[in-house]
């Protein structure tokens, strides 16, 4: 085949003109074997030079096209548009990185730069050249989502998919969606009660024909690529059959142990067989057998002898419920950094330090004190109350590095709850820095200092202890430069925030990747906070980041509507830049398939040989470089064309 | 030596009437230092006027009394008219003034040689009405 490239010289303002002489460059290549057009202009990406590609292709009948502009990531999809659009396949289109690659790198050199720009140029000719006119690969695709959390962003996400006309599967471990926000209190900035905002969507999710509710339920393993997973989910045996069970109580009233409460945070107890809160959904009890007696000794039974419809079965397995989704929102949650870890603090020790979400049940309604704050080791209402932000969070030597975000805001709430429930009390707060970017919220700060009489102290509290029923804070004031002390009757621990127990196992069994502290990482920090790097995941909530409420609905609207952007197309579009097997060479010695990291490749039995997925495939190369035989090649990326590129590049 | 903090501290009854003489929210003050950062006087003070406004907040009312700082401020109002919460700390070296001239402890740094001094010499006419305003108590 004749080649007949067109080269197209940028000159971007005097980003790429200023150092390279885009002029003798394109006239350069306009003598070059294969080359057929060459021509510079001042902003190849406007309007205008678009056109110019578009014009030439068909004036002179071009079989390729080199922009020399920017990098790919920048215009790649606007040249391939332009090329599609005179009906130039547009895997014939390349761009010639001459801006990042030479001129910003180059200004000292002007001849040298030209002279490179010149070899970049030509190393994509001669790509071109041998680029294969490929189509987007298509693959079928299932219009179902998994959500993997029933948190408020898991229900949010879950609620938004479903209501866009899509079938969700919501899966939650424990026996009741809700998540962190059915333990708070109330809510800043606008005070408004946690639960009675978060239950009407806990309902609906519980409701919503499109959303299969999975609580008690955890992911067992995961397959699969996007548009096609296959989830296996473990559904936990909870001892009770729920689809049977009328929620009446009657086992829990009579259960005979009681344990720690993990939904009061160990401030109340709750019995063996149990439903974590009342407006738990589903409101059906789960039986902890690690703490019923029953299991222990065989004894008792007492919550199936009392069970009017017979839903208690001690006989219960795990079982596992096979579930095809096309897209995977993982909202796993938080946990608070373990207050053991702070012995300066007691360590979890003294009875009258409390963690953050200790005090939001303790200010609850509905928890264990109704309402009332009293302190737990005597049940005495406090009268100096001192609040710790930073509790781990912003120590990079000791704990961890990063600022949890949200502690600022909700000790400034719960000093000001604190004080609208002991109006005669004083509450302290020991900062670095207050942090209030939000909405409304730093007029919720001021409120606190100005109309509740909050004392913030800058300042970190070097040591909590007890002295004579009193919990000793040392601190400093370091506005004044005076060190301080406070004989305080409740300390309360503004620990950080950190991913859920549960988030770096399930990423390897997701395979998406995790930050430095377990976070999920998002694609790109800017522009695709919403999305992991490996396809068909999304993020939503604290299990990206520390956020706040508002933050985790809105990434998890924002995961939602990604999803529904996936699942507007009856197929799944992939580009086809992956690798590819000669069937006749390969020797079946599966190293490609030990070193693919997205399971890409199934081996083939009845061949002998090894098989790319191209649906699945990143075209990472790895299996490209491992092959022994060479028998693999990367589309549009083969060994002969690197071959030529190397030999244009080293040519003087 | 510990600073001891208790809600009897910081409401201190003095402090409260220094908030009730001036008009002024101690608890407003966030302590950015506006005030103190433009304050043409603040060489001279031992205290710094945020610094001062801090010590009201944690009922750290006596040392504020004791400092020169409430006799070295002009009332020039250059606090303020910048201060982003519309604290007056002149308003409160106002009422501070006149707490300790009501005990009839008289600790004036500037006497009446220095005030004509201070008039020969260009100083704004709020300072010299403040000196002034200070020797009369």
């Amino acid at each position: 085949m004749e080649h007949r490239i067109g080269v197209f010289v940028c000159h971007c303002g005097s980003n790429i003109a200023g150092v390279v002489d885009v002029k003798r460059v394109a006239e350069q290549l306009a003598d070059y074997p294969g080359v057929a057009y060459s021509t510079d202009y001042l902003y190849m990406c406007s309007d205008p030079g678009q056109n110019m590609v578009k014009d030439a292709i068909k004036k002179h009948s071009l079989t390729g096209v080199v922009v020399s502009a920017c990098s790919p990531t920048l215009h790649e999809a606007t040249f391939r548009r332009a090329g599609a659009a005179s009906d130039l396949n547009q895997y014939r289109v390349e761009m010639a990185n001459i801006r990042e690659h030479c001129s910003w790198v180059h200004r000292g050199d002007k001849e040298k730069a030209t002279e490179k720009a010149i070899k970049i140029i030509k190393t994509m000719i001669e790509k071109v050249k041998q680029n294969e006119a490929l189509e987007p690969i298509s693959v079928p695709m299932t219009h179902r989502a998994l959500v993997v959390g029933g948190g408020i962003a898991g229900i949010q996400a879950a609620l938004d998919i479903a209501n866009a006309g899509h079938d969700v599967v919501l899966v939650e471990k424990s026996p009741s969606v809700g998540g962190h926000m059915a333990q708070l209190s109330e809510t800043f900035p606008t005070l408004d009660c946690s639960q009675c905002i978060l239950t009407p969507k806990m309902v609906e999710v519980s409701q919503h024909p499109r959303i299969r509710l999975l609580t008690y339920c955890e992911i067992d393993d995961v397959s699969g690529y996007v548009g096609n997973f296959k989830v296996r989910i473990r559904k936990k045996a909870a001892y009770v059959n729920r689809d049977v069970c009328n929620g009446c109580g009657l086992c829990v009233e009579k259960c005979p142990r009681t344990v720690a409460s993990e939904f009061e945070e160990g401030l109340a107890t709750r019995k063996a067989i149990y439903t974590p809160f009342a407006q738990a959904v589903p409101n059906k009890p789960v039986l902890d057998r690690d703490n019923c007696t029953y299991f222990e000794s065989g004894k008792c039974g007492i919550c199936q002898k009392i069970c009017p419809v017979n839903a208690v079965d001690y006989e219960q397995k795990d079982e596992f419920i096979e579930e095809e989704v096309g897209a995977i929102v993982v909202a796993t949650g938080f946990d608070l950094y373990p207050v053991v870890n702070i012995g300066e603090y007691g360590g979890g020790s003294i009875e009258d330090v409390v963690t953050s979400l200790q005090f939001e049940r303790l200010l609850s309604a509905s928890g264990p004190t109704g309402g009332e704050v009293r302190r737990p080791s005597d049940g005495k209402i406090p009268k100096e109350v001192v609040f710790l932000t930073c509790v781990g969070s912003r120590d990079p030597e000791n704990h961890v590095s990063y600022c949890s975000k949200v502690c600022c805001m909700y000790l400034t709430k719960h000093a000001m709850l604190y004080k609208h429930n002991v109006h005669d009390g004083q509450a302290y707060v020991f900062y670095m820095d207050v942090r209030t970017g939000g909405k409304g919220y730093e007029e919720f700060y001021q409120r606190a200092t100005e109309e509740d009489d909050v004392l913030y102290l800058r300042g970190k509290v070097s040591k909590l202890f007890e002295e004579d029923g009193k919990v000793m804070v040392w601190g400093v004031d370091t506005l004044t430069g005076r060190k301080v002390e406070i004989a305080a009757d409740l300390v309360v621990l503004g620990l950080a925030m950190v991913p859920n127990s549960t988030a770096v196992e399930l990423s390897k069994k997701l395979k998406i990747q995790v930050s430095e502290w377990g976070f999920y990482s998002e694609a790109h920090p800017k522009l695709r906070p919403v999305e992991s790097l490996a396809p068909g995941f999304y993020l939503a909530g604290a299990a990206q980041g520390p956020k706040d409420i508002p933050d985790a609905v809105a990434q998890a609207s924002a995961s939602a509507s990604k999803v529904c952007a996936l699942f507007s197309e009856k197929e799944y579009h992939r580009e086809p830049i992956v690798a590819w097997i000669d069937e006749d060479e390969c020797s079946g010695c599966k190293v490609c398939i030990s070193v693919c990291p997205y399971d890409a490749i199934e081996f083939d039995s009845e061949k002998g040989i090894s098989r790319i997925q191209e649906a699945i495939c990143e075209g990472c190369g790895a299996c490209i470089a491992a092959c022994p035989s060479a028998t693999i090649q990367q589309r549009n990326l083969t060994d002969s064309q690197l071959y030529k590129m190397v030999s244009a590049a080293l040519e003087d | 030596m510990r600073l001891r903090l208790s809600g009897e501290v910081i409401k201190d009854d003095l402090v409260k009437r220094v908030e009730d003489l001036s008009g002024q929210n101690i608890a407003m003050c966030y302590q950015c230092g506006r005030c103190s950062a433009g304050c043409p006087v603040a060489d001279e003070m031992d205290i710094l006027p945020n610094e001062a406004i801090r010590l009201l907040q944690l009922g750290q009312i006596e040392e504020v009394l004791d400092s020169k700082t409430i006799w070295i401020c002009a009332s020039c109002l250059q606090c303020s008219s910048r201060c982003p919460r519309g604290v007056e700390f002149s308003s409160i070296c106002d009422a501070l003034r006149a707490i300790v001239l009501r005990r009839r402890i008289t600790t004036p740094s500037v006497d009446a040689g220095d005030v004509s001094r201070v008039m020969r010499t260009d100083a704004p006419q709020m300072g010299v009405v403040g000196a002034l305003r200070k020797l009369n108590g």
